[in-house]
């Protein structure tokens, strides 16, 4: 009995104590957050164990499967619930379930005033055990399942606090476009039936060699547009900064750190699929470019602290994805941002959930400043995170970020100028919105109302949060500093994922590495000092300045929401119209042959009402008649 | 199960028991008061019986508790039956919902306006009676129609099932009952005489004598007709089935008789009637005109493929709660539809599954929201807002039964729409391409109608209302543990069906 065959307890954990919280209902407000917890910390020591095992095993022997029951036998299609562990699963297990437990503690605190808290962390385990489905599983089916739960999860924590209607929306926009990603996922698997009968990953990625190449690409197009929907790449990209309607915990967890990477992790598991599919594997790259230079660009103009971070995390999404789109050269870094990202993201988010725990849920920056004062804590391990994502040498991101940039720079003809200068300008503009969300919040005059001044508003009091709240964000801040280093020493985490990435070979940029190392730092220094020139050397206005084109097109998220409703949305309100119309008074008129619909139908035969049953005993006894005539008839 | 056990005429005894418990209650006064609990423990026991002979039930084998007595000699028709895997799942269904559906109608009946005092309490117990028997009376019926073997029986059963239906709508509906009632009735008939013309097309090209009719006698009755006389012949019985079941265009009696019914009655004719269907599409129609259906094939998947898209999107624009639902059903038939016809085993196998997922999640979906319009006296959508914080267990519930409607992984929606889906696929990449737009269609009136109703801000007016009691708790907990038992584990119910696919896509492969 190994610790790697207990697997399936990761899921099992965290999904007994949502069925226990949802069914306990007020019964469990006492201690359903500490049940929630528990469940998540569970689950993270059976995954450092599984970890420990693994790093005892032999590179070659770290993979193996955990096939658990029978789901789909249907004949000609089977598919198991099964589980694949191997280093990307286990890592992903971590992720999860290490800064998950983080977000548990932390959420024990900050949703304390909230009378439904044991619903949250119900959804919270719902939420874990279905990523960890989704990484663990086995096949695209089981994934699927995990993609979805992850889906509804999110679904369900962005309308937590769905009394207000603009938080319903928000919800239902997540969930609506995912469904769009989700059609492509299916055809995905569709077309992998079709041509290899299977979706089980291993007879997947075995037949992937011999399969025609446009088969590859059509296949790896649709999980690509799976991979948009939930990753929130362009061009379903319009429901992330909505669904920071959710509490701020969820929008770390499950908006930031994790789900929103399942895309990624989507793309770099179908490694093969995509290897044989070249074109495929630009159009990955061209998405990841676009949107890590569209939530750049949506990055400098908001204002409003989470929706902010939000573009952050769709941008850095960005850069995985296009060096997922690379190909083995690319896999492992992407995987290792991811990582970084993971920690310093989900760290910024928690430090905003400070912020707005300590400013009476003020969330709009032009309201900050001078918060350095007050929250030293939490403006230390903000800190940590702003300089992790800028990418500043030695801090987390500084290793990730530059590797991504160093393989977009790899490459023939146009591509690698275009992927790698896209890739180091997004740097420099990361660092302007970045720096300057945090020197608007923590830096600069005091923007609010503290009862002496005569700014408007409600009174503030800044304060520090309590422990439970400041731990999980320290931890995090750690890994913002050291975590990349670490990983980066001996080239371990790339090792470590060689079995399932397998071993790129070695690419010189079409730059001098040093030109490309250099180049990015002072494109990072430059946004930086431009965006302590205007946000913490100068004043910051409270009510927004009206703005150039460009500043104006950025708040309105470069107008997706109007593109989305143009060509999409009022068509289909259209549509839906007519048709609600023309059924009753067309289709139903014209197979009735009355075209006056029911109403009229009712009407007329009330007269018969009394005899109908008669009338049609009547006319069943004559078509039995007329049966009995005919049969007699013929059979003579 | 021991060989006395197995000999035994267990399908005639299910579908005996339950109506002559009905003529019982219809008629013999005394035991109209005590008719609700007598009706329970009648479907109680036909359930249990029903469960008791599938375990005797071999899945490797094909008809099984098979009789077979002379009826009509002259006429070849007999009293036969006996159940194959998809009748036998069918028949699980039904006799799952019928008490399912008696204990969500408990309280149901009430009396109409008008009655006197002194005679209140005598009406309402005979008007409870009366629903009772129906429920019952329906429930033999739905037994009989899934084990018929033989043309005859099969088709004077689809025909007389519309009459407990009329009254279940008719006397004990909505406001526009009648109406409803009548449209229902009309196309129900309408169906069942063009298809009466097939049944003696058929007769006669039986040759006539003892069990001509059976339908094992009955394999391709038409192959010495022209092609286009055979396909006169199997549109007969296509129509018949197209209206039950429904497709678009003849769909449009559906939406009023669900909007009207009472929501125990929608969901035995969404859930189990409409059913018959695509069960006679399946069993009727392509042994008997394997060459006409292969020929007739792209058309209605066409067809059926219009009514995912076409329902979905008139679900979405609807404003009462029921008719979303019944026009959900639409899009959903047109699935089964698809899979039916589209020739590949996993399509097959998964049509077949979805008819038994979808009469478990629409019988949740429509009891639950009947748990709802009845407190709020209406099924108007844009009446409500807010509900989840008034009744939090018929919001989660009915975000449940919702997800497991629009097909979420681990509910009992998700397997057999993902079947059906590859199995077209596998057919016609088109066929797939198209279909999955419903998987968009069905989030949108699913979580539209969830915000319409269940969030945003609470109306100081529905504020009172109560959640789900005690009974309708105890109602929802079996459809729950059903609609997760065919998501995670859909295996048991799989092997039953895959027998069955595999022979009736045999047929339909042999003659394409």
């Amino acid at each position: 009995m190994t610790v790697t065959n207990l697997a399936w307890v990761l899921i099992a954990a965290p999904m007994f104590g949502a069925a226990v919280l949802l069914l306990a209902g007020k019964r469990s407000n006492a201690w359903g957050h500490w049940l929630g917890v528990l469940a998540s910390a569970v689950s993270a020591v059976l995954a450092i164990g599984i970890l420990v095992e693994l790093l005892g095993l032999p590179a070659g022997d770290r993979a193996s499967q955990l096939s658990l029951y029978s789901w789909i036998p249907a004949g000609d299609f089977s598919v198991d619930v099964g589980l694949l562990i191997d280093p990307l699963s286990v890592t992903f297990a971590l992720l999860i379930t290490f800064v998950g437990t983080l977000i548990h503690i932390y959420a024990v605190a900050y949703m304390a005033q909230d009378a439904a808290r044991r619903r949250f962390f119900a959804y919270l385990n719902l939420f874990v055990a279905s990523m960890l489905v989704l990484v663990l599983a086995d096949s695209y089916a089981l994934l699927f399942l995990g993609w979805e739960g992850v889906g509804l999860a999110s679904y369900l924590l962005i309308g937590f606090w769905n009394h207000r209607t603009d938080y319903a929306v928000a919800a239902n926009k997540a969930f609506f476009m995912n469904r769009v990603g989700d059609m492509g996922m299916l055809v995905a698997m569709m077309l992998m039936f079709a041509s290899v009968g299977s979706v089980d990953f291993e007879t997947v990625f075995a037949a992937a060699p011999g399969t025609n190449e446009g088969v590859l690409t059509a296949t790896g197009l649709m999980l690509l547009l799976g991979a948009c929907g939930k990753s929130a790449q362009f061009p379903l990209q319009a429901w992330l900064g909505d669904a920071m309607a959710g509490p701020t915990p969820v929008s770390a967890l499950i908006h930031a750190a994790t789900m929103v990477t399942a895309g990624v992790y989507l793309v770099v598991r179908s490694g093969p699929i995509f290897e044989g599919a070249p074109t495929a594997q630009l159009v990955v790259v061209i998405v990841g470019a676009i949107t890590l230079l569209f939530g750049a660009i949506v990055g400098c103009a908001k204002d409003d602290l989470k929706k902010a971070l939000a573009a952050s995390t769709m941008s850095q999404i960005g850069y995985m994805m296009l060096a997922a789109g690379l190909g083995p050269i690319g896999y492992a870094f992407a995987i290792f941002h991811l990582i970084t990202h993971g920690f310093f993201k989900a760290g910024l988010f928690l430090g905003a959930g400070s912020v707005m725990h300590g400013m009476n849920d003020e969330i709009d920056m032009r309201g900050f400043g001078n918060l350095s004062k007050y929250m030293k804590i939490t403006w230390i391990t903000f800190a940590a995170g702003w300089l992790a994502i800028l990418g500043i040498p030695p801090f987390s991101g500084y290793w990730s970020k530059d590797k991504i940039i160093e393989a977009a720079f790899v490459g023939e003809g146009w591509q690698p100028w275009v992927f790698g200068l896209a890739a180091m300008v997004g740097a420099g503009i990361t660092a302007f919105y970045m720096s300057r969300l945090f020197f608007m919040t923590f830096h600069g005059k005091a923007r609010w109302n503290d009862g002496k001044n005569d700014l408007p508003g409600v009174e503030q009091h800044p304060h520090e949060s309590p422990a439970l709240m400041t731990v999980p964000m320290i931890v995090l801040a750690i890994g913002s500093v050291a975590l990349g280093g670490v990983l980066m020493i001996g080239d371990g985490f790339t090792t470590w994922l060689e079995p399932v990435t397998g071993v790129a070979e070695h690419h010189e940029p079409v730059l001098p590495a040093p030109v490309i190392i250099i180049a990015t730092l002072v494109l990072v220094l430059l946004g930086a000092f431009l965006a302590w020139r205007q946000y913490a050397a100068a004043e910051v206005p409270i009510t927004p300045p009206a703005g150039s084109w460009l500043t104006r097109a950025a708040r309105a998220d470069l107008y997706q929401d109007a593109t989305n409703e143009t060509l999409v949305g009022r068509p289909g309100e259209h549509l839906t119209r007519v048709l609600t119309y023309t059924d009753t008074a067309v289709v139903d008129g014209a197979v009735g042959g009355l075209g006056s619909g029911a109403v009229g139908w009712g009407e007329r035969w009330r007269r018969l009402q009394n005899g109908f049953v008669r009338s049609y005993a009547s006319l069943m006894l004559v078509g039995v008649v007329l049966a009995l005539v005919v049969v007699l008839a013929t059979r003579v | 199960m021991p060989a006395q056990l197995a000999d035994l005429p267990w399908l005639t005894v299910l579908i005996a028991v339950p109506a002559v418990a009905a003529a019982l209650i219809w008629l013999v006064p005394a035991l109209r008061k005590i008719a609700r609990p007598l009706g329970m423990a009648v479907a109680v026991l036909v359930l249990i019986g029903t469960i008791v002979m599938a375990t005797g039930f071999d899945a490797a084998g094909g008809y099984q508790f098979t009789e077979t007595y002379t009826w009509m000699a002259q006429l070849g028709v007999s009293w036969a039956v006996g159940v194959n895997g998809m009748g036998l799942v069918l028949i699980l269904l039904s006799v799952v919902l019928v008490p399912i559906v008696m204990l969500a109608s408990w309280n149901e009946v009430v009396l109409p306006e008008g009655i006197k005092a002194e005679a209140a309490a005598k009406a309402l117990a005979y008007r409870r009676a009366g629903y009772v028997a129906l429920l019952l009376l329906l429930e033999a019926m739905m037994i009989g129609v899934f084990a018929a073997r033989d043309l005859f029986l099969f088709y004077i059963l689809f025909e007389a099932m519309l009459v407990p239906v009329y009254f279940m709508i008719g006397a004990y509906g909505g406001a526009g009952r009648r109406a409803a009632a009548i449209k229902f009735l009309l196309y129900g008939l309408a169906g069942g005489l063009v298809m009466l013309a097939g049944v003696v097309l058929v007769a006669v090209r039986s040759g006539g004598g003892e069990g001509a009719l059976l339908l094992e006698n009955l394999a391709d009755v038409a192959a010495g007709d022209s092609a286009a006389v055979q396909m006169w012949i199997f549109l007969t019985f296509f129509v018949a089935f197209a209206i039950k079941a429904p497709m678009v265009p003849v769909h449009t009696w559906l939406p009023d008789a669900a909007g009207q019914a009472p929501p125990g009655t929608s969901t035995l004719l969404v859930g189990v009637l409409d059913k018959v269907g695509t069960f006679g599409m399946i069993a009727i129609c392509l042994p008997l005109f394997p060459g006409a259906s292969a020929a007739a094939a792209p058309v209605i998947i066409v067809l059926a493929i219009l009514s995912i898209i076409y329902g979905g999107i008139l679900a979405i624009g609807q404003h009462d709660l029921m008719r979303m639902i019944a026009f959900s059903s639409v899009s959903h038939f047109g699935f089964i539809v698809m899979g039916v016809f589209v020739g590949t085993q996993t399509a097959m196998v998964g049509a077949m599954l979805y008819m038994v997922a979808h009469g478990v999640t629409i019988a949740a979906l429509f009891l639950i929201s009947g748990f709802l319009t009845q407190r709020g006296a209406t099924a108007d959508m844009r009446t409500y807002s807010g509900m989840q914080r008034i009744t939090p267990v018929i919001a989660g519930t009915w975000l449940l039964a919702g997800l497991a409607s629009l097909a979420l992984p681990g509910l009992s929606g998700f397997v057999p729409e993902y079947l059906v889906f590859l199995g077209s696929f596998e057919a016609h990449a088109a066929y797939g391409a198209f279909a999955v737009i419903g998987v968009v269609l069905s989030a949108l009136y699913i979580l539209l109608a969830y915000k319409r109703i269940f969030t945003g801000p609470v109306e100081a007016a529905r504020a009172e209302l109560t959640d789900a009691g005690g009974r309708e708790r105890w109602t929802i907990v079996p459809l729950v543990l059903l609609v997760l038992f065919l998501g995670f584990y859909p295996a048991p119910v799989l092997d039953l069906l895959t027998g069955p696919a595999d022979q009736f896509v045999a047929i339909l492969g042999s003659a394409s």
